[in-house]
């Protein structure tokens, strides 16, 4: 399982991993929003942590679809699926590898951005930690609609279309969460402790139903 | 070849059958492989080989019908395809990692099965012929190279039962026989091969299952 882990890490710093391309996406996103809006300091801080979040989560879909496509590609898919070891859990080691590789990195440029967007050091924090929170579950909900369109030869738009309605609640209670680290009068706590909650349900259910739908997705 | 201490393994397909989109491809087969012995699967293209094989190694749900596995060392209840390896028509390696790397990844992740030990990494390069070139990435090997090496994935680690599907495509006559050789050095330690080729392996003993597709097959001795 740790070879799994190793192996997806090496493969998604390496020529063609994609690693990159999501931050590099990220920061694109971002960065031209300043340009669009406009100099006004106030607006940018205001819609700050909503804007980084938004980016976030589209970077995140992006590289999705590649998930389990290229092991099904090189033909690895069918090895990994005749092993012993529980399928479940060999897809939760293949989402934490693709959370290092995929989400993490974006978790890690997200003060700079924070910075683009005139975002005060507490604001920055809040969203720093949301996002560490709330990426993994992204994953976790991708890997489901990764696995569902494994099939497919251009499923990646596919599994953004799949994936989106689920993650909207992780994007609702991450930036509700994000704003209320700033505003005074809301709490922010509650909005947190649920984004925790929605990670480890997804953590769990994730796996599962992308390991149902690798079985039974052989051709 | 008589084992006369061979250990108790029994590979047994029952009366399977699988579908492709409308049509039986294939309907009640059955056989059965202990210690040492080898099925080759003959056929014109598209006569369900592959199809047989990845039902055998549990890739495909089958219409109908049941593989199992019996040996000392598995507890009851192991799937088939735990007993398995599977050379497919895809290599199963990363162009992006080395040879090293892949064969690593494989003898970690797939590890040994009850009752045997694999190769080291450059014992199976040696023993496939390309010892000087594990630190190459895989993507810069030529496509006979790449299946010599997908060939060496088998050897890193032990399973009783190899499943072959055309292992020969894309060799030159020379790799050819170190795959023969490679394959008699199993049935020898007691493995079980069950392959699809067009090139006669040169097996002794091996039952021929000869496919006709669309739910036909006879079957034969050599």
């Amino acid at each position: 399982m740790i070879a799994l882990l190793l192996r997806d890490l090496k493969l998604s710093v390496r020529a063609g991993g994609g690693a990159l391309i999501g931050v590099l996406f990220f920061t694109t996103v971002v960065a031209v929003i300043p340009f669009g809006v406009g100099p006004d300091l106030n607006l940018l801080s205001r819609i700050g942590p909503a804007i980084v979040w938004i980016g976030a989560l589209l970077s995140a879909l992006l590289g999705l679809d590649r998930m389990f496509q290229t092991d099904r590609e090189d033909g690895s898919l069918d090895l990994i699926l005749m092993q012993e070891h529980p399928l479940a859990l060999t897809v939760l080691v293949k989402c934490l590898a693709h959370w290092l590789g995929n989400g993490l990195p974006l978790v890690i440029a997200s003060p700079l951005l924070g910075l683009f967007m005139n975002m005060d050091e507490v604001a920055i924090g809040a969203t720093m930690l949301t996002l560490l929170v709330g990426t993994p579950a992204l994953t976790f909900i991708g890997a489901v609609g990764a696995a569902v369109a494994v099939a497919l030869p251009r499923g990646g738009l596919l599994v953004s279309i799949l994936v989106l309605p689920l993650a909207i609640p992780v994007l609702i209670f991450g930036v509700s969460a994000s704003y209320a680290a700033v505003q005074d009068p809301a709490p922010f706590m509650p909005p947190f402790l649920i984004l925790v909650a929605i990670t480890m349900f997804f953590a769990v259910l994730g796996p599962l139903g992308a390991a149902l739908a690798l079985r039974n997705a052989g051709d | 070849m008589k084992h006369n201490e061979s250990p108790q393994m029994r590979l047994t397909v029952e009366a399977l059958s699988a579908r492709r989109g409308e049509d039986l491809i294939f309907k009640d087969v059955s056989f059965t492989l202990s210690a040492g012995e080898s099925l080759i699967l003959t056929g014109r293209n598209g006569s369900g080989k592959s199809t047989l094989l990845r039902a055998v190694a549990g890739l495909l749900r089958p219409e109908s019908g049941r593989v199992t596995w019996e040996s000392d060392g598995a507890e009851p209840g192991t799937r088939a395809s735990e007993a398995c390896h599977y050379l497919g028509h895809r290599n199963a390696m990363k162009a992006e990692l080395s040879v090293r790397e892949n064969l690593e990844f494989w003898q970690n992740f797939v590890g040994d099965f009850a009752g045997g030990r694999g190769m080291t990494v450059t014992g199976a390069a040696d023993a496939v012929g390309l010892s000087g070139i594990t630190h190459l990435p895989f993507g810069y090997l030529s496509a006979g190279q790449q299946r010599r090496m997908a060939f060496a994935k088998l050897l890193v680690a032990w399973r009783p039962v190899w499943i072959l599907d055309e292992p020969t495509a894309a060799l030159d006559v020379s790799a050819e026989s170190v795959f023969t050789a490679l394959i008699k050095d199993h049935l020898g330690h007691d493995g079980i091969v069950l392959a699809a080729t067009h090139q006669p392996l040169g097996l002794e003993n091996a039952q021929e299952l000869k496919m006709t597709g669309f739910a036909g097959v006879m079957e034969s001795m050599w």
